[in-house]
């Protein structure tokens, strides 16, 4: 039993955080919110070349082959960070379903362009009406001779707005909510028939809602095999989990020591407030699920890595424990800091927004916990 | 990172658990199984059972009867030795006054008083807590006053556990009132058959006895009873607080308490018409708890893993301490939800071993509410919560 890094993870570790110290931040996140990924593209380029793109590609594509919890180590520090370039969608969500399900000509063909930073891509997987469920999918790829006509929209498809390869989710038999008829196609953003609506999110980071309009592909865009695709689907939205669990265990422990701070220094009634004993349990508290919510990251990583048959349920274990502590470090963080905590300028509203952000992507507290008990009673 | 464990320290486990099936006695599991109240003699059973095979001091060093197990294989044989069921090791002797009588005692009191703990001869009750040393345990104002080669004592310690089955008591006292409360103190070894040592036992919400009043009047101890430096018993009583608390966090037994849970949920029928552990609200409930529990035991093994590098443990024990405690009651209390009406009869004759009596609902039941009145205690005892974040404000965050 070990929960020590290795040299290799510390010195990765030790350079996002340092290459974050200089370049990013709350006064540069403020600056980088308001424009676009592609004006934002220089740094895109370095993160490429710091080899942050490859890192959990297999070698024989390009990439390190890193597990769960090496690409841990690299959000949280984009958490601390408060990184919003699309290294979760394009790398972690679109790149990890290509190394997941594709053959190794299409492997080949779409990974390189990821590792270094020529090609951003999405993964559309959610759609407007299927809340967080994983199989409600209702956009349709039917075959057509050598090809596939997709048709319908995908919701808030992160990096929808910038992407030039979409991964997409699709029906390809079947009705709504079907397990089987699921199939991954990797979809050119620049076919004709695909509408996006761009657009921000309450976190800095974007998004788009893209539609299908007769979309012809041909069939060797379809990734893996046909009506199969749930599988895949689920272990990277899985692993997806961990990376933003990791990234709001960064968020958190940023928050409890600004606001340790804040308080030692913030003096009120004569006294700095950190001296309230009021006070003081509750950044106890703070710490306390912070934490907490890292042991079940480390637990739920460390599964993954090891390929564990019950990661899924430490997975939703983790994602049910992150929208708890997350929704109370935040608010507690913010409540602490007073006024400042409502200041745009102050980072610390930025990473509540970021860790409002993560409770809901890839399913919220209430949907982990009912997806915790089901598998633990399918276990059982 | 790595969770598994060793091939040694699998084959450990193995071995720990070969010893609960085969060597330990079994009546007691039982009797633990079936919610029944262990006795005097069934710990001093279990702990001599223990002591035959050499495991009974978990956290001495080798060299005066101790495993000298590493941090994991105590963490291994904690959890083994909960989840058999067995009856816990009563700290007071084993692991809360021997530490110190090691650590700050001279070679006599070694010979004088290990032995017969590690052998469970003796019981050892905690003289602690005072009608005014609550969690400002500084405060003692039990007296002890020099007359020749003895302290002369008078006072009153208060809720200390199973002193009515105790030999011994260890103490503190005030030798000393002119400085700051924590000099003065020291720390006295009483032979609870000492002439004017008077015991009270003091009845707790759930209907109980384990806890008592002990009353000293002119009770003359030898000074050889003492230990360490007069005026120095804070340090002991620091020392104790803080040792080798791997087990704080009870995890194990609260995954067995869990488990029981569920299986008794899954008898009971809930509103409607099918089991309590499927209705959504409950199993809700249920959920949230075990994924509590799993974020304490791997912040548990976080904090093993780094005393495996010799690190000591701090504050994080009071994180476990907290949450651990916190855990324990709640799992009580959806016990007790789960019996539904059959939470309320009273019935305490039910809860003695060899009770005949025919429970009145599931058998389960009777025991619930008692004891989640009863483990409203643990977020006290040791220490309280909020003492304990008091500690991790101060030691952890730097407030």
């Amino acid at each position: 039993m070990d929960f020590n890094l290795t040299e290799e993870q510390t010195l990765l570790k030790d350079s996002v955080n340092r290459y974050l110290a200089d370049n990013y931040g709350a006064e540069k996140f403020r600056e980088y919110r308001h424009k676009t990924t592609e004006e934002r593209k220089a740094m895109w380029q370095e993160f490429a070349e710091m080899g942050w793109l490859a890192l959990p590609f297999a070698e024989e594509y390009g990439g390190f082959g890193g597990s769960a919890i090496d690409t841990s180590l690299i959000m949280e520090e984009f958490g601390r960070g408060l990184v919003i370039e699309p290294y979760l969608a394009s790398v972690l969500l679109a790149g990890k379903a290509i190394d997941e399900a594709g053959s190794a000509e299409q492997k080949e063909n779409l990974l390189p362009g990821i590792i270094d930073g020529s090609v951003l891509a999405a993964f559309a997987f959610a759609e407007p009406e299927a809340r967080y469920c994983r199989h409600d999918i209702n956009v349709r790829a039917v075959k057509k001779g050598e090809s596939y006509v997709l048709n319908g929209t995908k919701a808030l498809v992160l990096n929808g707005d910038a992407a030039g390869l979409f991964i997409v989710v699709a029906r390809t038999e079947g009705q709504r909510l079907d397990t089987s008829g699921i199939s991954l196609f990797a979809v050119d953003g620049k076919l004709a028939g695909i509408e996006r609506r761009a657009y921000p999110c309450v976190d800095g980071h974007r998004a788009a809602e893209i539609t299908f309009n007769d979309v012809e592909v041909p069939a060797s865009a379809l990734l893996g095999k046909v009506n199969e695709a749930l599988p895949v689907l689920e272990k990277v939205l899985d692993e997806a989990i961990i990376a933003v669990g990791a990234e709001a265990v960064g968020i958190m422990d940023a928050m409890v020591a600004a606001t340790v701070e804040y308080t030692k220094t913030r003096v009120q009634f004569g006294r700095p407030i950190g001296s309230f004993q009021v006070l003081q349990h509750r950044m106890v508290d703070m710490y306390m699920e912070a934490e907490e919510t890292r042991s079940l990251l480390y637990m739920a990583a460390m599964k993954s890595a090891n390929g564990d048959a019950d990661t899924a349920m430490a997975v939703s274990a983790l994602k049910a424990k992150v929208a708890t502590a997350g929704r109370f470090v935040g608010q507690e963080a913010i409540q602490l800091h007073g006024g400042m905590g409502m200041s745009d300028e102050m980072g610390i509203g930025h990473y509540f927004k970021r860790l409002t952000t993560i409770n809901t992507l890839f399913g919220n507290g209430d949907y982990h916990l009912k997806r915790y008990a089901a598998l633990n009673k399918a276990a059982a | 990172m790595d969770i598994s464990f060793s091939p040694e320290e699998r084959a450990f486990q193995q071995e720990v658990r070969d010893f609960f099936a085969n060597e330990y006695p079994a009546d007691i599991i039982e009797k633990q199984a079936q919610g029944k109240e262990l006795g005097k003699d069934d710990y001093v059973r279990g702990q001599k059972a223990l002591a035959k095979r050499g495991w009974a001091a978990v956290n001495w060093p080798a060299e005066h009867g101790g495993t000298g197990w590493t941090p994991i294989q105590k963490y291994i044989f904690n959890n083994e030795m909960a989840a058999a069921g067995a009856a816990q090791i009563i700290p007071f002797g084993m692991t809360m006054v021997a530490p110190v009588i090691i650590y700050f005692g001279n070679a006599e009191q070694h010979k004088k008083f290990l032995p017969d703990i590690l052998e469970s001869n003796v019981w050892w009750c905690q003289g602690y807590s005072e009608p005014g040393a609550g969690s400002d345990l500084a405060n003692v104002r039990t007296k002890a006053v020099l007359d020749g080669d003895h302290y002369v004592v008078n006072g009153q310690k208060t809720w200390t556990t199973m002193a009515q089955w105790a030999d011994w008591i260890f103490c503190l006292v005030r030798t000393d009132s002119s400085g700051k409360p924590q000099e003065g103190i020291s720390f006295l070894l009483i032979d609870m058959k000492t002439p004017g040592v008077t015991v009270r036992p003091i009845q707790t919400i759930d209907g109980g006895y384990e806890i008592n009043d002990v009353f000293f009047e002119n009770v003359r101890v030898p000074v050889e009873n003492r230990i360490g430096e007069e005026g120095k018993g804070w340090s002991c009583a620091k020392f104790l607080l803080t040792y080798e608390r791997t087990n704080i966090a009870g995890v194990a037994k609260s995954k067995l308490a869990l488990k029981k849970l569920r299986k008794a949920a899954s008898k009971v029928m809930g509103d409607d018409g099918m089991p309590l552990i499927d209705d959504p609200a409950f199993l809700a409930k249920v959920s949230r708890l075990e994924i509590k529990l799993m974020a304490l035991e791997y912040t548990e093994l976080r904090l093993i893993s780094t005393l495996d590098s010799g690190k000591a443990p701090g504050a994080e024990s009071s994180h476990l301490k907290i949450r651990g405690s916190e855990i324990q009651q709640e799992i009580a209390e959806l016990l007790m939800e789960t019996a539904g009406y059959y939470s309320l009869p009273y019935l305490p004759e039910q809860l003695e071993a060899g009770s005949n009596n025919e429970p009145v609902g599931p058998d389960f039941a009777a025991a619930t509410a008692p004891r989640y009145f009863n483990l409203r205690k643990t977020t006290i005892y040791g220490g309280s919560s909020e003492i304990q974040k008091g500690i991790i404000a101060k030691a952890v965050l730097g407030l």
